[in-house]
């Protein structure tokens, strides 16, 4: 099989036959957006579908079997409805925000997407701030949470937008920290290049009880970062109804929907490459055939996807106050000298590599 | 519309939010008015009346046989104790001695009552804390007893069992087997309810010192029931004016100190022991006989006042009649556990987080129709 799987490459030589090199170009970022669009909404759509049958095992519940073989089609005709159902608003909302919104969740999660390396020569846009990126852009989502918390003219969105601003900037400190905790022993933002590093064992056995700490910490505050349970509190509906995205309906409550699962899908994918090796197999026994990490990488995430959907489903959900307790007065702490740690470890060559 | 607020009390710094009549966490159509301080509470008013039908009034129209049939209507959760209130006091007007077989079936069918209103208590609690798992297994448990009901008197939630003189039938000859089974099932599956959720970190953090309940405070608001065991408040009706069959049982009155939503929480659970202790000394030795004496067709009581209370899963429930000798009721007067409960959510929610006020709404209990007759 001898299948390049560059695939900016591929395009860009491929339209440049028959138009010029700048429409090329122009020509093969459309494409590949388009279909990365396309794959990850239904990516999307079918973690919706994992996350309902997980809740179904976890509750005694079957979960949706009816539309289609194990209830596969189930969130398709799902997508079906939200499209076409009305989209009501509230009077006095502030119309332009509140419209905008929306898109401002899922366009910086679907952005995020672009510079995962899922294997070797997959990766649309192979930038040397990788990780800066990915931490620049999943900040994007919370304005769109709290311009449509605020937009909808609604109280109970109100308090969610505020809690989700409060929640999201005190966790993003975390995620930040314990991926730099990494990045001590990779040298480098670039995410290519920290799988690369990995070929001689990925970095949670290479940075051994500081990673696993950095790791710790970092599953933590990613969850939080998606707004999920235990941490759910933007969208608590014990307490706030829907929360942030009460007002909402249609299309436009799905992209919220949408953007929480994608980004749930984010931050397992960057734990995969950061901390787990990426498309790298164990002990590389597929080492010979390099599309193959397509599967290793998506296996790794699911993974993890899983392990999010566990504290979801069997954690109760915090108090916002406790919620920042634990953040400032522990979290953070501990990952200023768990950088120590590693940087120490680097320092004094304590790393295992094979 | 306007929505602004044009109340001068109300400082600038403070809003008013309208939790209710259609909310989650209220369950039923209660409606709180909160004067919320950022995320703190600074006053909770319960607004009642959204499903006001009227119970009391109607029955002064109804006779006393119609009338056991409204109260199932009230607490829905413990429909048959309710029942029981009603026909206990209607016999001790009319003196009448129940057959033994009645007590202690009554007794029985009480007792999984009460386990089938803790278990869909704990579900729900759950849920308002944001574990929504626990939903689902308690409904599993409930499920079953609801089973053991329909199979007995056909009906699994107001179940109409109970009437002045006795019950309406006599058991289903499966209801010993059965409700053994359960016994030995849930058994198993109680302690999964603490794996799941009582020694979790997160819902003690949620719990613990949060909704403080002073024993002086529970007695002036005349709380009853679990919310006033937590306090430390010794209140269980049948213990301390015992009816039916549970002067010929032993078991404890599960008595907290802590007074906060966590005690309230651990005598429900600990409760469910206790109850299924009660089934157990009495299953084996249900007494032969006849399962109702004979009223007459048209019962009509003395003329006077007669009051009976018992223990429902939420707490005392007292039934007045005052009688003028006809054969409806002049005035019936429920008192209703709920209400009581309600009526100190103020004084427990007051400085607390908008989740802690959902947490000790939770541990009271509460069911709208029974604070809304």
């Amino acid at each position: 099989m001898n299948i390049s799987l560059n695939i900016t490459k591929t395009i860009t030589e491929l339209l440049s036959g028959f138009m010029s090199e700048g429409a090329a170009n122009i020509g093969a970022m459309v494409t590949i957006a388009l279909i990365y669009l396309a794959i990850f909404a239904v990516a999307g759509l079918y973690l919706v579908l994992l996350e309902r049958k997980v809740a179904a095992w976890f509750q005694l519940r079957i979960g949706p079997n009816r539309v289609g073989p194990w209830g596969l089609l189930q969130t398709m005709a799902d997508a079906l409805k939200l499209v076409s159902k009305e989209l009501t608003g509230t009077v006095k909302a502030d119309k332009f925000l509140y419209n905008l919104a929306p898109y401002f969740v899922i366009v910086s999660s679907l952005m995020a997407l672009s510079v995962f390396p899922f294997t070797q020569d997959f990766q649309a846009f192979d930038i040397n701030i990788g990780i800066f990126f990915l931490i620049a852009i999943s900040s994007l989502g919370v304005i769109g949470i709290l311009l449509g918390g605020w937009a909808s003219n609604n109280k109970f969105a109100l308090i969610g937008a505020m809690r989700s601003g409060v929640q999201t900037i005190s966790y993003e400190l975390s995620v930040g920290l314990s991926l730099l905790t990494m990045v001590l022993i990779t040298g480098s933002l670039q995410l290519s290049e920290i799988v690369e590093v990995q070929k001689n064992g990925w970095l949670i056995v290479q940075g051994h009880i500081p990673a696993v700490i950095a790791f710790m910490i970092y599953m933590i505050a990613g969850t939080a970062e998606t707004n999920r349970a235990p941490f759910d509190m933007v969208e608590a509906e014990s307490e706030l109804g829907a929360g942030f995205h009460t007002e909402y309906s249609g299309m436009k409550f799905a992209y919220f929907f949408l953007a929480e699962f994608i980004n749930m899908f984010i931050i397992a994918a960057i734990a995969t490459t950061v901390f787990f090796g990426g498309w790298l197999s164990p002990f590389g026994i597929t080492e010979s055939i390099p599309w193959l990490g397509v599967f290793w990488f998506v296996g790794k995430t699911l993974v993890l996807v899983f392990l999010m959907m566990w504290f979801r489903w069997t954690f109760p959900r915090l108090r916002v106050d406790q919620l920042l307790t634990l953040e400032w007065k522990y979290l953070l702490p501990l990952n200023l000298l768990n950088i120590i740690l590693m940087a120490l470890i680097v320092w004094l060559n304590l790393t295992i590599q094979f | 519309m306007d929505t602004t607020i044009k109340n001068s009390n109300l400082k600038s710094e403070e809003y008013f939010i309208n939790m209710g009549p259609q909310h989650p966490a209220t369950h039923g159509v209660l409606r709180l008015l909160l004067t919320i301080d950022g995320e703190i509470i600074k006053k909770v008013e319960p607004d009642l009346g959204y499903i006001h039908r009227s119970i009391e009034k109607m029955c002064e129209r109804d006779s006393y046989q119609q009338i056991v049939h409204l109260t199932d209507r009230m607490d829905y959760l413990s429909s048959h104790i309710n029942n029981e209130a009603v026909c206990l006091t209607v016999e001790k007007a009319l003196e009448l001695e129940v057959p033994e077989r009645v007590k202690v079936i009554r007794t029985i069918i009480g007792e999984l009552t009460r386990i089938a209103s803790h278990t869909l208590w704990w579900g729900v609690m759950g849920m308002d804390v944001g574990a929504l798992t626990t939903y689902f297994y308690g409904f599993r448990d409930r499920e079953l007893i609801n089973d053991i009901f329909e199979e007995t008197c056909g009906a699994r939630l107001t179940m109409n069992y109970n009437i002045p003189g006795g019950l309406m039938f006599d058991i289903h000859p499966n209801f010993v087997k059965r409700t053994k089974d359960f016994i030995a099932h849930f058994k198993t599956k109680l302690p999964e309810y603490d794996t799941l959720l009582t020694g979790n970190v997160i819902f003690q953090k949620r719990m613990k010192g949060v909704g403080m309940l002073t024993k002086e405070d529970a007695i002036s608001f005349g709380a009853s029931g679990p919310v006033g065991r937590g306090s430390g408040y010794s209140c269980d009706v049948r213990k301390h004016h015992s009816y039916s069959a549970y002067d010929k049982v032993n078991f404890n009155e599960i008595l907290k100190t802590e007074g906060d939503s966590f005690a309230r929480y651990q005598v429900r659970i600990e409760e469910m022991w206790e109850s299924m202790s009660i089934i157990e000394q009495l299953i084996d030795n249900i007494p032969e006989g006849d399962v109702q004496v004979a009223t007459n067709a048209v019962i009509k009581l003395p003329k006077g006042e007669f009051y009976q209370k018992v223990e429902t899963a939420r707490g005392e429930l007292g039934v007045y009649i005052n009688s003028t000798g006809t054969k409806n009721p002049y005035r019936l007067k429920f008192r209703s556990p709920g209400f009581s409960n309600l009526s100190l959510l103020n004084h427990i929610a007051v400085g607390g987080k908008i989740g802690d006020l959902v947490a000790s709404m939770a541990t009271l209990d509460l069911v709208i129709p029974d604070i809304d007759r």
